[in-house]
């Protein structure tokens, strides 16, 4: 169905059931918006119709209408950009201004904030209607720091929390003037039921929500000359940082990434996939064993098995589902994984003791900050992780030194742990951690060499997807969720016994790591997303070895120091507990 | 032989009155003096003015009312009055001013009935409407019915209550629900607890024909909190509906099902809004969403809702009862019917009234509500509450109704009438309503959000003399965006205050912009306390009673006031027996 309307005096036939601003996208003309939000296919929408940006003028109505949440009707004549609405636009944004700090010299967002951006576009240059601000209080975490005060009340956090992620933990509260985005009773978010999941800072369009910023900690440790500093980077990382520098989303940056890191004076520069690697190989060792327990009539034995990779989904079970905390796998995630062997194995190599080596994440996530606090990860309170970077913060620290990294010849990593295999570059996208775990568990399980290791039965965008493996006679059902509303789906199947799945994949983050919450910047745009992805399959192709066990470095780690999969020592080192966080 | 019947105005303004200490009285009175009489309670009947207020049936004779009613007055009545059948003070007359142009539809059983028993309601006609409903007419009937009486949405916005049953009864779903909008919020609003205290089972009657006439089988009643002897009225109400059969399965064996659940608002005057009412309702913060989708297809819990107010209910039954053309018959020619206002301010006699459209507004004040107090003369009425504006002496002939009100650059509203004389300042009385949307608003929307909060501290320079012309200029362009982008009706009508006293009383805005006047003496900050030396005497009184030391003079020598020490507490003016302090 078709409905005729009348865009800035130009008749349009669209689809009905758009949106005005829709409509005009169609025709070419864009409308700015400011709270409103849309990443397609992924079910992910925001239009409250909250900050009167997208107003147009629609001959008929009394009042300017706002394009975002008004549905095209047959007959509507629309002005997009009359003089009343450049008017009403012009001076709903210097309201907007005049209860914004203006910090933007010190803002951690300058340079990328929509509202900023959104000022320019409108040409604001003296706000009208000066007045009272608002006053909240700034609050820290140590993954996410808030600073309400530059918080436009474009309501897109709270969507992501309560609507995508159903954690429930920012809200809207006080009213008028005074209302302010926050945890229940103005917490502390690390007092509130917060996964850290960081997807309230993946869409906020001001320095409300930012990663908290420690690329200070980093310049210190490597301008100390007693520190040994190394770093790994996770494989989300390689697939977006070259957006920061201007490159087309998708682009791989593996080579010049490592190249920038020895520039910035990385005493060795690792790679988190060789952890990732090894959490195949606890992980797939931990599902066989429970799967042919539990094939075997063992009623103790609990399935499906589910990854426990993202620190974010860690919280939210530990949270939300303290009655299912075995059905994890106990797993470290590979970021922790990689602490441990470094401040144990490594370190023993490089013959220090563990404070004086400094281990660095470069993350696509800010829960993996959280992650890397929790005291079981701490030996006599040296944590396995000192420091994690998001991947913009890295960018950051890039532009600081001067680094063109595009000009950047490409690097290899620095050994032992910088070898991965295709399997492991595959756990920052959705699907990808089980289509590493099926690649090795089939062999395992099997004894057979699996032929075709790409499994398109598990990659895609979809929420939520699901895929029998035959395992040589034995079909494996699986199941994928990310997002942690979708998640949540899955969970309660499990919970109410309804679950037929052997093993369950999850990621907290739309897309996955690649949608992580320290990424830079989708705004709205999903194919973003899909290109980091299909960027880490190339790599996966790419890869001589793509499955796991034949990691030649893994198996000489475990021939040298772990023993075997699951081993004592693997469950000490690799292994974790969680914990009922309901009360 | 008939008892007596006494009646006792007990809503809560009633109560609060002391009506409850009288019923008392009368109570043991009569039982020590073997008098037989039935003593019932009622809702309010509306004479504010005179509470407490009672209203006396001998056997065989009309009512006789009384007001102001203290123990003495009552010992009068009952020796007097009742045992003697002579006259006593405080008869208020059916013909007298106050009632003589009124007309009740809304509020007829008001302060008539018991409000807790249902047989009183069906004595005066209760439930014969829904009875005529299930019986003999189809809801299209019904429907029409409503659309030719002309009744309109006497919330506030005047939305046609016929269509709005017709689109929600067109709605297909599995699941429809009636809403009554109880969250009445306006300052000196108080129509709809009225007729919720007074009489309930009109509002239930209504509700269950709007149910059946668009589909639905679920009501809910969205109140505020704030109003616990509405809500327990209301509860027994539905009690009483349910055990006689109005309410429940197969309502009078018509296979109609239909029953009413209360929900409890937390006093946001945005509430009042549909859509922030159902987010409301649904658990969710109270705030509005951009229409369409209007609730008549997409409202409570996704499902087609018709959301209308208590006194739009409150017509229903009559005029199903008496047909659609008895009640176009009142009215003019867009408004039809009557409408219910709360009559407050400086007037003499305040009180809750019901009028037939098109009564003007000098009627209603000078009439019905006896002039201006204290022989003051009349600056202007405000009508539609926050939403709503101030109308200066011209408008007095104004028949009322929306669209008269709206072109004068008012609005109806829910039915708050606030007199002002010549002591306010219209700066002030514009600041004042503004500052109630700051603090109602939702904060959703920025311009309502923000653009009133600037409004207001424009304002603010006006009544400290800090303001520049200009600010006027600003004031009217900020007023005009917020109208035209805020989300709600509440952002859409805040500047009207504002707008309405600057049309009408610019004067009153340049006094305080230009020459530092406060014509009203209302502002502080533009008044000054200034001792006459030829008048005083040097007592020290005012010395002595000034709270913050602003005033100094040894006795017997004249005084002087710090200005600016002074808060203008306005103490030494009252207890200075010389008349030796003026305000310049």
């Amino acid at each position: 169905m078709k409905v005729n309307i009348k865009i800035d005096n130009k008749q349009h036939s669209v689809p009905k059931g758009l949106t005005v601003l829709e409509a005009a996208q169609l025709a070419g003309i864009d409308i700015p918006t400011l709270c409103y939000m849309k990443l397609h296919d992924i079910n992910i929408e925001n239009k409250p119709g909250a900050c009167r940006i997208c107003v147009v003028e629609v001959a008929g109505r009394k009042n300017l209408v706002p394009s975002c949440c008004s549905e095209v009707e047959e007959g509507m004549d629309i002005k997009t950009h009359s003089i009343r609405v450049i008017n009403a636009r012009r001076t709903v944004m210097e309201l907007i201004l005049s209860n914004h700090p203006a910090e933007c010299l010190t803002c951690s967002k300058s340079g990328d904030c929509d509202l900023q951006s959104m000022a320019d576009r409108l040409g604001i240059r003296e706000i009208h209607y000066q007045g009272e601000k608002t006053v909240n209080r700034k609050g820290n975490s140590p993954a996410i720091s808030r600073d309400p005060n530059k918080c436009i009340l474009c309501r897109r956090c709270e969507m992501m929390c309560n609507e995508v992620q159903t954690v429930g933990c920012l809200s809207a509260v006080k009213r008028g003037f005074h209302s302010v985005v926050t945890p229940a009773f103005d917490r502390d978010l690390i007092d509130s039921v917060c996964t850290f999941c960081g997807q309230c800072v993946a869409v906020c369009p001001t320095g409300a929500l930012t990663e908290r910023d420690e690329t200070a900690k980093v310049v210190r440790a490597l301008s100390d000359p007693t520190k040994t500093v190394i770093v790994q980077t996770a494989p989300a990382v390689r697939a977006a940082l070259g957006e920061e520098f201007g490159n087309t989303p998708g682009t791989l940056m593996t080579g010049k990434m490592v190249a920038a890191l020895r520039r910035l004076g990385f005493h060795y520069v690792f790679d988190t996939d060789f952890a990732a690697d090894l959490t195949i190989m606890e992980e797939g060792t931990e599902l066989l064993r429970r799967l042919k327990a539990h094939l075997a009539g063992d009623e103790t034995v609990k399935l499906p098995i589910l990854t426990s990779c993202c620190p974010s989904w860690i919280n939210f079970f530990e949270y939300q589902f303290p009655d299912l905390l075995d059905i994890p796998s106990t797993a470290r995630s590979p970021q922790q994984m990689f602490g441990v062997i470094a401040k144990t194995y490594f370190a023993d190599l490089l013959k220090i003791e563990r404070h004086n080596l400094i281990v660095v994440s470069i993350m696509p996530c800010v829960a993996k900050k959280y992650e890397r606090g929790r005291p079981e990860f701490q030996q006599n309170g040296n944590p396995d992780v000192d420091i994690v970077l998001t991947t913009r913060e890295l960018a950051q620290l890039i532009k600081l030194c001067n680094i063109d990294v595009n000009s950047l010849e490409d690097e290899e990593f620095d050994q032992p742990m910088g070898e991965s295999t295709g399997a492991g570059v595959l756990f920052g996208t959705t699907g990808g951690v089980i289509e590493a775990a099926v690649r090795t568990a089939y062999e395992l399980h099997t004894g057979k060499t699996l032929e075709k290791v790409e499994f398109e039965e598990l990659r895609g965008m979809e929420n939520l997807r699901e895929a029998t493996i035959d395992f040589d006679g034995l079909p494996i059902k699986i199941g994928i969720a990310h997002g942690l509303g979708n998640a949540r789906k899955l969970l309660q199947d499990i919970r109410s016994g309804k679950s037929h799945y052997h093993a369950i994949e999850i990621m907290s983050c739309p897309g996955g790591c690649i949608g992580g919450g320290g990424q830079p910047y989708h705004r709205g745009n999903v194919e973003i997303l899909k290109k980091r992805q299909l960027a880490l399959y190339s790599e996966d192709k790419s890869k001589a070895i793509r499955k796991s066990h034949e990691n030649p470095f893994i198996i000489s780690l475990y021939k040298n120091f772990l023993g075997a999969p699951n081993s004592n020592l693997a469950h000490l080192l690799l292994h974790t507990h969680y914990f009922d966080k309901k009360d | 032989m008939e008892n007596t019947v006494i009646k006792f105005a007990m809503g809560t303004c009633g109560i609060a009155s002391g009506t409850q200490d009288i019923l008392h009285y009368f109570d043991k009175e009569l039982a020590r003096l073997h008098y037989p009489a039935q003593l019932v309670k009622t809702g309010c009947m509306g004479h504010c003015y005179a509470e407490p207020t009672i209203s006396i049936s001998l056997p065989n004779q009309e009512p006789v009312m009384f007001g102001n009613v203290n123990e003495q007055r009552a010992r009068e009545i009952i020796d007097n009055f009742l045992i003697r059948g002579d006259k006593v003070e405080g008869i208020i007359s059916p013909e007298a001013d106050f009632s003589r142009k009124q007309q009740h539809i809304a509020l007829r059983n008001c302060g008539n009935i018991d409000p807790e028993n249902i047989h009183n309601y069906i004595e005066n006609e209760g439930y014969k409407a829904l009875i005529k409903c299930l019986t003999s007419m189809k809801p299209e009937k019904i429907i029409s019915e409503i659309k030719i009486s002309g009744l309109r949405g006497r919330g506030g916005g005047g939305f046609p209550t016929g269509i709005k049953w017709e689109s929600t009864r067109k709605s297909k779903s599995n699941q429809k629900y009636v809403v009554c909008n109880a969250d009445e919020g306006d300052p000196g609003a108080f129509m709809d607890r009225s007729v919720l205290e007074g009489d309930p089972h009109i509002v239930i009657e209504a509700m269950v024909i709007c149910g059946y006439s668009i589909g639905a089988n679920n009501g809910l009643v969205y109140i505020r909190a704030e109003y616990p002897l509405a809500i327990s009225r209301l509860k027994t109400a539905l009690l009483q509906a349910r055990e006689q059969g109005f309410l429940g399965k197969n309502i009078l064996q018509s296979g109609f099902d239909f029953d009413i659940e209360i929900r409890y608002g937390a006093g946001a005057f945005v509430c009042g809004e549909e859509t922030a009412l159902i987010h409301s309702m649904e658990g969710n913060r109270g705030e509005p969403t951009f229409k369409p989708p209007y609730p008549s297809t997409q409202g409570y819990m996704g499902k087609p809702t018709c959301v209308n107010n208590v006194e739009t209910f409150a017509n229903v039954p009559a005029i199903i009862r008496n047909g659609a053309a008895w009640f176009a018959g009142i009215g003019t020619e867009k408004s039809k019917g009557t409408k219910v206002f709360a009559l407050a301010g400086k007037i003499k006699r305040t009180g809750l009234i019901e009028v037939p459209m098109g009564t003007t507004l000098r009627e209603i004040i000078f009439e019905i509500g006896g002039g201006i107090k204290g022989g003051k003369k009349f600056k202007a009425v405000q009508t539609g509450g926050p939403s709503g504006g101030c109308l200066s002496e011209k408008y007095l002939d104004t028949p009322i109704d929306y669209d008269n009100l709206l072109v004068a650059g008012s609005m109806m509203g829910s039915g708050g009438m606030i007199v002002l004389d010549e002591d306010d300042c219209m700066v002030s009385m514009a600041k004042f309503y503004l500052e109630f949307s700051i603090d109602e608003s939702c904060g959703k929307c920025a311009p309502c959000r923000i653009g009133n909060k600037r409004l207001h501290e424009m304002l603010e320079k006006i009544t400290e003399g800090k303001a520049e012309m200009n600010d006027v200029q600003k004031i009217r362009d900020l007023s005009k965006v917020i109208k035209d982008t805020s989300l709600c009706g509440l952002g859409q009508t805040s500047p009207n205050p504002v707008l309405s006293t600057l049309n009408q009383f610019d004067d009153e805005y340049v006094a305080h912009i230009k020459d530092g006047q406060c014509i009203a003496r209302q502002c502080k900050n533009l008044i000054h306390y200034v001792i006459i030396p030829e008048n005083c005497t040097g007592c020290t009184v005012c010395f002595r009673n000034c709270p913050v030391e602003a005033i100094y003079g040894d006795k017997g020598q004249v005084h002087n006031i710090l200005d600016n020490q002074c808060i203008k507490c306005g103490i030494c003016l009252s207890k200075c027996k010389f008349n030796a302090i003026v305000i310049n």
